[in-house]
């Protein structure tokens, strides 16, 4: 199959072995990965503090971009929810009909890494092979406005090697929100406290999760803390084979 | 985009929906407080777990979330109807019915009415309509005292306390604290009075009796009023709400307008939604329901007080309006994040938490409040467990934009904000901008030690006073991208 992928602007920007992750596991399936150049960002960072006039121009960029691709792929749970929740909302407030048409259009061919694997390409056991005590952080964007459910611990469980460890409170905010972590950061703070509590209750050496948004936060957390934890997104894992030497 | 000009807000300076500070400021305050968050992490993980098994027990709790929403949705498109009903069944049957347009006139009314009666005491359910009023303030100007019969509330207010839960107004106390409280402030109580629980509920029960025998006049909020019949609904626990909707010669009830639904067949909806999302029970203890006078049985004197107070303007935003639609059960503010650590006093409003965060700046315009919309991480907790499926993350985004939206046009000055989001804005637009973007971020390699930040200028000093922020890498994914595949790739404007 031929997937695009939109890496997200953060991604692409801080942490783009995510995205290199998602092509290595992809091709290694026997797909076609094409990078789409003139991709940005999805503006859900705008949307969600408030800026949807600035948001506009970032949401007809994804609709022009990636029009004529057949399936996207999304290695990050909120941007993907932003594509399908946000972007026709935004169009249509601001008058652009036709624009939020083609968005809710596109929104339907666009998926979450775990998403593309378990309901498209129908695969839950990827060839990875990861020897690490793992935990798994379900993000609330991946779990309450995509309902991903229990796909990324499928995938995750059919890992050779892998130790993965359950989560106290999985299902609880880390606490980052977007600039939340900015305009609120003492309350963001205090709700990350608790769910690196959790994470080092579990003895684990990664904490891995679907969006790179929520393990910048976490991970900025345990590393603050030098508590020796690493962070690592869910499709590095997956793309981890032997000869990594992982 | 619309605006909201014409409808009247609640007032200021009177009632209690604006807090003394902005959210971030009040909520700092509460963070540092370890009882505090001892207390609340304790009770909202207890009802939570509750909540869940007796949600859990029935197998068509979406279709009966569903039945709510679409009663409320129905409702408020026809809100104006339905309330000439209420006035017209409530007033056949004997009783008075008052619209008030805000907490001021609201509060004129019901002091005058207890005033005719020539009663100094009244004996009060629990209500948070009268609370968002400031009734009680309005009552002790004009020589009268209000004893609240609730226990939580009677906590808060011989505490000289503010509520800060809307169905356990004292969660911010544990039992230790209660014992304390009822020692120095009830008159009659027993000076050996240990905290165990059942000791505590006996004192409020030896104290309150006296109050509800003596008193005159009772003063109630409803959970719901049956515009067919003109019946009123009230849902309790402790009984204290049935002494006073049965025992006083005069019941005065203060209801917001939205609070009205068509039939009983409507109410057997919300009687099941509601106690399982409150206290975690398949059914509450008591449901009193009046209609009217009965001569020669309770009350003898009926008035109903319908309050606005913003809530017309709440209606006037096709977004935001399914606010109205809350039946105060507070799921939302036990699996909110965000309240669990702060508590209900840092939103500044009786109605705190996240439904809080999208009623009170709707009631009172969202500049009065301009802090609340953005106390989410948009988590949305809080729309999974709604009974009446309000979806409060999208509200919050949309009265974030209301509020940018406002301030730019009563601002000629854009904020640092601002002008950091049309930047970005501009830049993200253009994939050439965003690539140039991305190689000065390189720039940031110089704030990094040891392949961290570990501090950063405002705003984003806000990040790194608890969390590091990852160096940019040597490579973007496009630079990479474009080394191993050249120069482009498959997009269609490509």
């Amino acid at each position: 199959m031929r997937i695009a992928l939109f890496v997200t602007c953060l991604a692409d920007t801080l942490y783009p072995q995510a995205g290199k992750a998602t092509v290595r596991l992809l091709e290694r399936l026997g797909h076609e990965v094409v990078f789409p150049s003139a991709q940005t960002c999805c503006g859900q960072m705008h949307v969600n503090t408030g800026y949807q006039r600035e948001a506009l121009p970032l949401i007809r960029n994804y609709v022009e971009t990636f029009g004529g691709c057949d399936v996207i792929v999304v290695p990050s749970g909120s941007c993907t929810a932003s594509i399908r929740h946000q972007h026709s909302m935004v169009a249509n407030r601001l008058g652009e009909a036709e624009l939020a048409r083609r968005a809710d259009e596109l929104a339907k061919r666009t998926y979450e890494l775990s998403e593309l694997l378990v309901d498209v390409l129908r695969v839950e056991e990827v060839g990875a092979y990861f020897p690490h005590r793992v935990v798994y952080h379900p993000t609330c964007h991946s779990l309450r406005l995509l309902r991903v459910g229990d796909r990324p611990l499928r995938l995750l469980r059919n890992v050779a090697g892998i130790d993965l460890v359950p989560l106290t409170d999985a299902e609880g905010c880390c606490g980052f929100g977007g600039t939340f972590a900015v305009k609120n950061a003492d309350v963001s703070t205090a709700v990350l406290a608790d769910k690196m509590r959790n994470v080092l209750a579990t003895g684990a050496e990664v904490c891995t999760a679907g969006d790179s948004s929520c393990l910048m936060h976490i991970g900025g957390g345990l590393s603050r803390l030098k508590t020796g934890v690493r962070t690592m997104h869910l499709a590095e894992i997956l793309a981890s084979t032997r000869d990594d030497g992982a | 985009m619309s605006t909201f000009l014409g409808m009247p807000t609640a007032p200021r300076g009177v009632g209690h929906l604006r807090g003394a500070d902005p959210f971030p400021v009040a909520a700092r305050r509460a963070l540092g407080n370890s009882q505090l968050r001892r207390n609340l992490a304790k009770a909202t993980t207890t009802i939570r777990a509750k909540r869940a098994r007796v949600v859990g027990e029935l197998p068509d709790w979406e279709e009966l979330r569903e039945a709510g929403r679409s009663i409320k949705a129905h409702t408020l498109a026809h809100l104006d109807e339905y309330l000439e009903q209420l006035e017209r069944e409530v007033t056949a049957r004997g009783g008075a019915v008052h619209f008030a347009r805000d907490a001021t006139e609201a509060n004129r009314i019901v002091t005058a009415l207890v005033r005719a009666t020539g009663s100094t005491e009244v004996v009060k359910v629990k209500s948070i309509a009268t609370d968002e009023i400031g009734l009680n303030d309005a009552l002790a100007e004009a020589g009268i005292s209000a004893i609240e019969t609730d226990l939580a509330e009677l906590i808060v207010q011989l505490g000289h306390d503010r509520p800060s839960h809307i169905l356990v107004p004292a969660i911010h106390r544990n039992r230790a604290e209660i014992r304390d409280i009822f020692l120095s402030e009830m008159d009659d109580v027993d000076p050996e009075l240990t905290d165990v629980p059942s000791a505590l509920a006996e004192a409020a029960r030896l104290h309150l009796r006296r109050k509800f025998l003596s008193a005159k006049v009772g003063i109630s909020g409803a959970n719901f009023a049956v515009a067919e019949t003109g019946t009123l609904c009230v849902v309790e626990s402790e009984g204290n709400g049935r002494m006073c909707l049965t025992l006083p010669e005069t019941l005065i009830t203060v209801m917001g307008i939205e609070k009205v639904i068509p039939s009983w067949t409507d109410l057997g909806v919300f009687l099941q939604l509601l106690p399982r999302s409150a206290t975690g029970e398949r059914m509450n203890p008591y449901t009193s329901m009046w209609t009217g006078v009965t001569p020669g049985d309770g009350p003898q004197q009926f008035h109903l007080v319908l309050l606005d107070n913003g809530r017309t303007a709440a209606l006037a935003d096709p977004v935001g309006r399914p606010a109205l639609s809350c039946i105060r059960c507070s799921a939302c503010l036990n699996v909110c994040p965000v309240y669990e650590r702060v508590g209900g006093h840092a939103y500044g409003s009786v109605y705190p938490g996240p439904i809080g965060a999208i009623l009170s700046p709707m009631l009172t315009g969202v500049e009065d409040n301009a802090s609340l919309p953005y106390a989410s991480s948009l988590c949305g907790a809080c729309y999974d467990v709604c009974p009446v499926k309000i979806d409060i993350p999208s509200i919050l985004v949309h009265l974030r934009a209301r509020h940018v939206e406002e301030a730019r046009s009563a601002s000629r000055v854009p904020s640092g904000e601002a002008l950091t989001m049309a930047a970005a804005a501009w830049v993200m637009a253009s994939p050439s901008r965003f690539a140039a973007a991305q190689r000065g971020g390189r720039l940031g390699k110089m704030l990094g030690r040891g392949g961290v930040i570990r501090r950063l200028p405002p705003p984003l000093s806000g990040w790194t006073q608890a969390r590091d922020a990852p160096v940019p890498p040597r490579e973007t994914f496009r630079q990479w991208w474009r080394r191993e595949h050249g120069p482009d790739d498959g997009g269609a404007g490509s």
